[in-house]
């Protein structure tokens, strides 16, 4: 029965329309839950999960790179281990959890009182425990879980794969379907459920960056599905897409594969830029500098990420004329890029700024990612990728944009939105030495494995020369120090769950935006009538 | 209180429902057996379709109660103008992913047509290698002799239009011509629902349908002659690799749509469809529209250049 009709017997303004369902008890409400908020702390714990699953494996592989020779695991395995970490870590951990964020805050920026689809919203979530739990069971199988590297090239991943490639593509598939179905929701909340007023240039970052973001989804996972369909039926159908023997070219998978990488790249840190776009002005107390810049930098690096793809393969074989195109193009994304970080830098400016733990992510975010941009600038340039390809300095890059970029971001976000999420304060004495650790963890971690990349160490390998033990024992002690911290993160969050101080609706001095209007904890739903737009909550 | 019906400013939020974890759990017990199936077939073990069955069950099951559900909401008046909305960028976006799923397809045949069977054949600055490897091979389109044929046999005849004139007896045209007539027919259905005419709404609907059904027969009729008299598989080499993928997943949406359709037409003899009430049938002719124009590539790219 309706809800809408129920909800005429106790018109009660703030929670009509929904007002008779609010959290069933017990394990029913989070199997069955169509609530925005339900969804959004499900796809959270999911994603902290895997990212301890995740880095339980790199630390794996800094164990064993601990010290050259072969100590603790054999070759095999190592493969296993270094696949399995940037699988999960990309589709596990980063993806979900930015989606975890987009369902908390979409619905409540945009002044909706849930997602536009919110059946649908479920089953993007529900399917993540299943496509993972196929996922990590192949480790157990005949023959070893995937093994060829997250990139998964043909053939390495066809013709020389394990048995359990199969449930690999088939979770890749379940992946690719919980995105689609997560973007469109997104899309469908973004554009048909904002509050009156709310034009699009009225947008909070955070609700643009997704947005962009949900197209780029929707434009390359179904060629990620493609191209493992492609897989599959050369391991299985006997076809010759990946096989020159049959007329077919292992580099087309290259190919086909980055098409779909290298926005998912994109896709892993645009909602990044969102989130600092509302921590960095809560804490300067000023508006965002340059909003307007700040959406037309995201729609051009995410129109970018369609024409780039092929420096990830400089080295493989491609005519000059390709090369200096794709150069060219990937030292163009430097611009908008540009525009962002002094953007930031400029909000920052004259501000009068405090440094809560948000604030500190969001900061670091700003120095580190730049750094991890500007290895990626010296990547682009295709003479000299011959001498980074698949070395440590990828690593070291792409890490750099990850960890304290992305990830740092989401750290950030879970900060800020904490005490309207849960009605409570973390603990900000704990929070800070989660970032302190956090931040010289990560760099004791990446920032070596710089220079032993630049001095020809290759990526993927248990063993390696002598002259790289320095490096490579700092890395693994760093590596140790920023796992070990994320237990912290844990232990601030579930005490501030506990024992928090309660929070204020408006919980920090200077965050604007349509949720800081509503009560902490915000209610079960939402907005259960739109809200109206008041233009000192627009912009942050 | 407002009408949900007609109001915006109230929203509609559905109940909880137990539909989506056990659909995921039934997509998960198909696809799993199908791997193992997969895996047992290609070591050359007996596989079991057992799982992958049970599997394909629950999903049917769960999605006929799911939409069900949907429809009976909707005609209670549940759905107002706004969830109409998200209804439809929602199949909007979702047919967009479509088109992208079969651009990487669409994207492998190019690419093998033009780069990599022309380097295999010796052309351009990359194609010294296949010069060394495959000194025999020659790069033409179709492939009729592959680089390695003991691996991969060579078709005997390749699916290639021939000349104008020889259209009448080429089937793929009679394909093209009955997807676009479906194009058609379903768009009269749809002047129908408009007009209130349920008469000519099922007749023209079920037309369409029918028309889904005999382009169904006839490509696997093509796929029965390229087996069995062509010998063009899976396994002859690129040309094959590549046709099959492309004309399969069609296949495989076409089916899809004629499901759709199929239902829809169901729907209109039960009375369901008014003139500004039937967003599922026009989302099923959306799908529909979008399954003749992949065609229409198909049969450009495939089988006339």
């Amino acid at each position: 029965m309706s809800e809408v009709i129920h909800a005429d017997h106790h018109d009660d303004a703030d929670h009509h329309g929904s007002g008779d369902h609010g959290p069933e008890k017990g394990l029913a409400r989070w199997l069955f839950t169509t609530n925005h908020k339900d969804i959004g702390t499900l796809y959270l714990w999911f994603s902290f999960l895997m990212l301890l699953i995740g880095g339980v494996m790199a630390l794996i592989v800094r164990t064993e790179l601990f010290q050259p020779g072969l100590q603790f695991v054999n070759p095999e395995f190592f493969n296993q281990m270094t696949t399995n970490h940037g699988l999960i870590m990309v589709f596990g951990a980063i993806m979900p959890a930015f989606v975890g964020l987009a369902n908390w805050l979409v619905p409540m920026q945009v002044g909706a009182p849930d997602m536009a689809l919110p059946r649908m919203n479920n089953l993007s979530f529900w399917i993540l425990p299943f496509a993972f739990g196929i996922m990590i069971s192949t480790l157990f199988m005949e023959g070893g879980g995937p093994n060829f590297g997250w990139t998964f090239y043909a053939p390495l991943s066809t013709t020389y794969a394990p048995d359990s490639v199969t449930f690999f593509i088939f979770a890749v598939h379940m992946m690719g379907a919980s995105s689609i179905m997560g973007s469109i929701n997104i899309i469908a909340t973004i554009l048909n459920m904002r509050a009156p007023g709310m034009t699009l240039m009225k947008m909070p970052m955070f609700v643009w960056t997704w947005l962009i973001t949900a197209y780029l989804l929707l434009a390359v996972m179904p060629v990620l599905a493609g191209v493992v369909t492609m897989m599959l039926f050369d391991i299985h159908f006997n076809t010759s897409f990946f096989d020159a023997a049959g007329g077919g070219d292992p580099v087309m998978f290259q190919h086909i594969f980055w098409f779909f990488g290298h926005p998912e790249v994109y896709i892993m840190i645009l909602p990044a830029f969102g989130v600092v776009s509302h921590i960095l002005p809560a804490f300067s107390r000023k508006p965002l500098f340059g909003y307007d810049s700040m959406v037309y930098a995201v729609a051009s690096i995410a129109f970018l990420s369609f024409i780039v793809w092929a420096h990830h393969m400089f080295t493989v074989g491609m005519p000059l004329a390709g090369q200096l195109f794709f150069m060219y193009a990937t030292m163009l994304i430097a611009i908008p890029t540009g525009v962002k970080v002094f953007n930031w830098t400029a909000t920052m400016w004259k501000g009068s700024m405090t440094f809560e733990t948000p604030m500190l992510f969001a900061i670091a975010f700003v120095v580190l990612f730049t750094i991890g941009g500007f290895s990626g600038l010296m990547l682009a340039i295709a003479p000299v990728d011959y001498q980074y390809h698949d070395t440590y300095f990828v690593v070291a890059h792409f890490h750099y944009v990850l960890v304290p970029g992305a990830l740092f971001s989401i750290i950030a976000a879970v900060y800020f939105w904490f005490p309207k999420w849960t009605g409570k304060m973390y603990n900000e004495t704990m929070g800070k030495l989660h970032f302190w650790l956090s931040f010289i963890g990560v760099n004791i971690t990446f920032f070596p494995q710089h220079f032993s990349g630049l001095a020809g160490m290759p990526r993927r390998i248990p063993d390696y020369a002598l002259q790289f033990a320095d490096f490579n024992m700092l890395s693994s002690v760093g590596a140790f120090i920023f796992g070990f911290s994320q237990l912290v993160f844990l232990y601030v969050i579930i005490h501030g769950i506990r024992n928090g101080k309660p929070a204020e609706g408006r919980s920090w001095e200077g965050a604007r935006g349509l949720e800081w209007t509503l009560p902490s904890p915000a209610p079960y739903h939402s907005f259960t009538k739109p809200p109206q737009v008041r233009d000192e909550e627009v912009h942050g | 209180m407002a009408n949900a019906e007609t109001d915006s400013s109230v929203y509609y939020v559905p109940h909880n429902g137990w539909y989506p974890v056990v659909l995921a759990a039934g997509v998960m017990l198909m696809l799993t057996g199908f791997a193992s199936w997969l895996n047992a077939t290609s070591n050359g073990e007996p596989g079991s379709w057992t799982q992958t069955v049970i599997g394909f069950g629950i999903t049917a099951v769960v999605l006929y109660f799911w939409f069900a559900k949907v429809i009976a909401e909707n005609q209670q008046g549940l759905a107002n103008e706004q969830l109409k909305k998200s209804y439809v960028w929602g199949i909007g976006w979702f047919i967009f992913s479509e088109v992208m799923f079969f651009a990487a397809f669409f994207g492998a045949l190019f690419y093998a047509r033009v780069i990599a069977v022309s380097w295999l054949g010796g052309e351009g600055a990359k194609g010294l290698t296949g010069e060394y490897l495959w000194p025999e091979f020659e790069a033409v389109w179709p492939v009729m002799s592959n680089p390695n044929n003991a691996l991969f046999p060579p078709p005997e005849q390749s699916m290639a239009a021939p000349a104008l004139t020889g259209w009448l007896g080429y089937l793929p045209f009679y394909n093209t011509v009955i997807l676009l007539t479906s194009s058609w027919t379903v768009h009269v259905a749809h002047s129908a629902i408009k007009e209130g005419n349920r008469k000519k709404l099922n007749t023209w609907l079920g037309l369409t349908v029918l028309l889904g059904i005999i382009f169904l027969i006839l490509q696997a009729e093509e796929y029965i002659v390229a087996y069995n008299d062509m010998g063009l598989t899976l396994g002859s080499g690129i040309y094959g690799s590549t046709f099959f993928i492309l004309t399969g997943f069609h296949g495989f949406h076409v089916t899809l749509g004629t499901v759709m359709l199929l239902v829809m037409w169901l729907r209109g003899l039960k009375g369901h469809f008014t003139a500004n009430d039937c967003f599922g049938f026009e989302a099923a002719s959306w799908y529909w529209h979008f399954v003749d124009v992949v065609w229409v590539g198909l049969f450009i790219f495939v089988y006339v250049l």
